[in-house]
């Protein structure tokens, strides 16, 4: 092992980690979003959005990330909109995300009893208060370990980047072995994913274990 | 107390659940401050109509006019209507994810945008007298059944309510817990809060009650005051009705129909 190497290298892999953080980041914030609302719109089973949402949940999750980026970066610019790498693998992780995330919310939502919702509307809530200070407290709960795996798997997703010329971690990566050094440069690699992607782990299981002593919502 | 003025009345009220009559024509008047326990054979529509009058189920025919308005009117802004008209379920229905503090200020600050300060004063008046100020801070999972429900009774109450609508409110509980529950219902009824009350508990009933609501097959069959509906029923069907209780009485020595009655 060239521990010179590994050294000379690092600052690229760190750049490229932030990189990969800040797009996994803001893809992942808004697939929560995006999630958040699909399942909303399919707990109240609002009469047209609810099959659109339903088409566009089977959508993101029935193809591959890469088949979406290549559609957003090589396929939209051709109908006139154009893409920044960066906006388009944020956008390309929020189209694949935002499916999982609907489906992770909507196990939680759906595990809110009837008679919650009728309790929070006795006191006069209205719809939109019910949401936020009963049901989607309470879907959180019961929706986190779901939630956690695709934040995590949505992390590893961003390995795809790499094909929209995004200098990520991946696209690092491939370059550096083009010189040779593969057993530094895959060290760098996995040993950079680890350090993205196992804290975040870490934050999911504390959380986790917290809201079971809280002991409420399953 | 009884001739005071109509607080809600219910004209000819019908509710259907798919196709099928659950309320055929229901009429009754309540005054201020009255207590109406509402008693009747399972499937009879007791929570029905209780879940009609704040909106929880929609009506099929006839009227609701609380305090003058008409809640049969599709137009109706229920989010106002249910803070006059506080709900008590027979399984509490706490939010679990909040304290019982938290459960009773969210109405009043959220809905009714009252400052914390204020809601708080109230909280704490009404939760030193179910005894459960000590307890503010506890989630729901931590607190017996009848605490819950207590709590549940000042998230209600906390909301200044006209009406209290009490549904099988200490079905749930164990025996020894009932008493507890039971007591702060009688004491609101002795400060003249108007309330409908659906319960099994017949000592209770008899206890606190201004009128009996006797309901069968979705329609009100006596309507009298307690002494006269408990010894003098007017009706074959009440008769029967009451009998099941009989068997329980003389069958269950310390269960807690004989506890309230002896305690009230
Ligand atoms: N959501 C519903 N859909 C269909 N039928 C219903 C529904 N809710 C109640 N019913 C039926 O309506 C009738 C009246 O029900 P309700 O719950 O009002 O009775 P109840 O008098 O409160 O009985 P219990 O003493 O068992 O609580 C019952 O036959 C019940 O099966
Ligand atoms: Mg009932």
């Amino acid at each position: 092992m060239d521990l010179d190497f590994i050294l000379a290298k690092g600052p690229i892999f760190l750049a490229a980690a932030q990189l990969t953080v800040t797009v996994a980041f803001f893809g992942i914030l808004l697939s929560a979003v995006v999630g958040l609302l699909c399942a909303v719109v399919k707990f109240y089973r609002w009469p047209v959005a609810h099959r659109l949402v339903s088409a566009y949940i089977e959508l993101a999750r029935n193809t591959p990330l890469m088949v979406q980026l290549f559609f957003l970066y090589f396929g939209l610019p051709r109908l006139g909109f154009i893409w920044e790498g960066q906006t388009c693998a944020i956008l390309g992780l929020t189209f694949l995300g935002g499916g999982y995330m609907a489906e992770a919310f909507r196990g939680g939502l759906s595990a809110v009893g009837k008679d919650q919702v009728e309790a929070g509307l006795s006191i006069g809530l209205n719809r939109f208060q019910l949401l936020r200070y009963v049901i989607v407290p309470q879907a959180l709960a019961v929706s986190l370990p779901a939630i956690s795996a695709t934040t995590i798997f949505l992390m590893k997703e961003t390995s795809v980047f790499s094909i929209v010329a995004l200098p990520d971690l991946m696209y690092v990566a491939k370059d550096l072995l083009k010189e040779g050094h593969s057993s530094e440069t895959n060290t760098l690699l996995v040993a950079s994913y680890l350090a993205v992607i196992l804290p975040i782990s870490l934050i999911f299981a504390w959380l986790e274990r917290r809201l079971r002593f809280a002991g409420f919502g399953s | 107390m009884l001739s005071g003025q109509v607080v809600l009345k219910i004209k000819d009220l019908v509710k259907n659940y798919d196709q099928r009559a659950v309320l055929k024509g229901l009429t009754l008047t309540v005054s201020q401050g009255e207590v109406l326990v509402v008693i009747g054979p399972s499937g009879c529509g007791k929570s029905t109509l209780l879940r009609c009058l704040n909106g929880l189920e929609p009506v099929n025919g006839g009227q609701i006019i609380f305090e003058g308005q008409y809640l049969t009117d599709p137009q109706t802004n229920w989010s106002r209507i249910r803070q006059r008209v506080g709900m008590v379920f027979q399984n509490y229905e706490l939010f679990p994810h909040l304290t019982a503090l938290e459960n009773i200020l969210l109405g009043p600050i959220k809905v009714q945008n009252k400052s914390r300060e204020e809601a708080l004063a109230k909280a704490e008046y009404w939760l030193n007298r179910v005894d459960l100020w000590d307890r503010r801070h506890s989630f729901p999972r931590q607190l017996s059944g009848g605490q819950k429900q207590r709590v549940a009774i000042v998230r209600a109450l906390a909301m200044d309510p006209e009406i209290m609508l009490f549904d099988e409110v200490t079905a749930s509980l164990d025996p020894e817990m009932v008493r507890e529950v039971l007591d702060v219902i009688t004491n609101l009824a002795q400060e003249g809060l108007t309330m409908l009350i659906v319960t099994h508990e017949m000592a209770f009933a008899r206890a606190v009650a201004d009128r009996i609501i006797f309901l069968d097959d979705g329609g009100i069959v006596e309507d009298s005051t307690p002494d006269v509906f408990f010894q003098n029923p007017a009706t074959e069907r009440a008769r029967r009705f009451l009998n099941i209780f009989h068997y329980d009485d003389i069958h269950k020595p310390n269960g807690s129909l004989n506890l309230a009655k002896n305690n009230l």
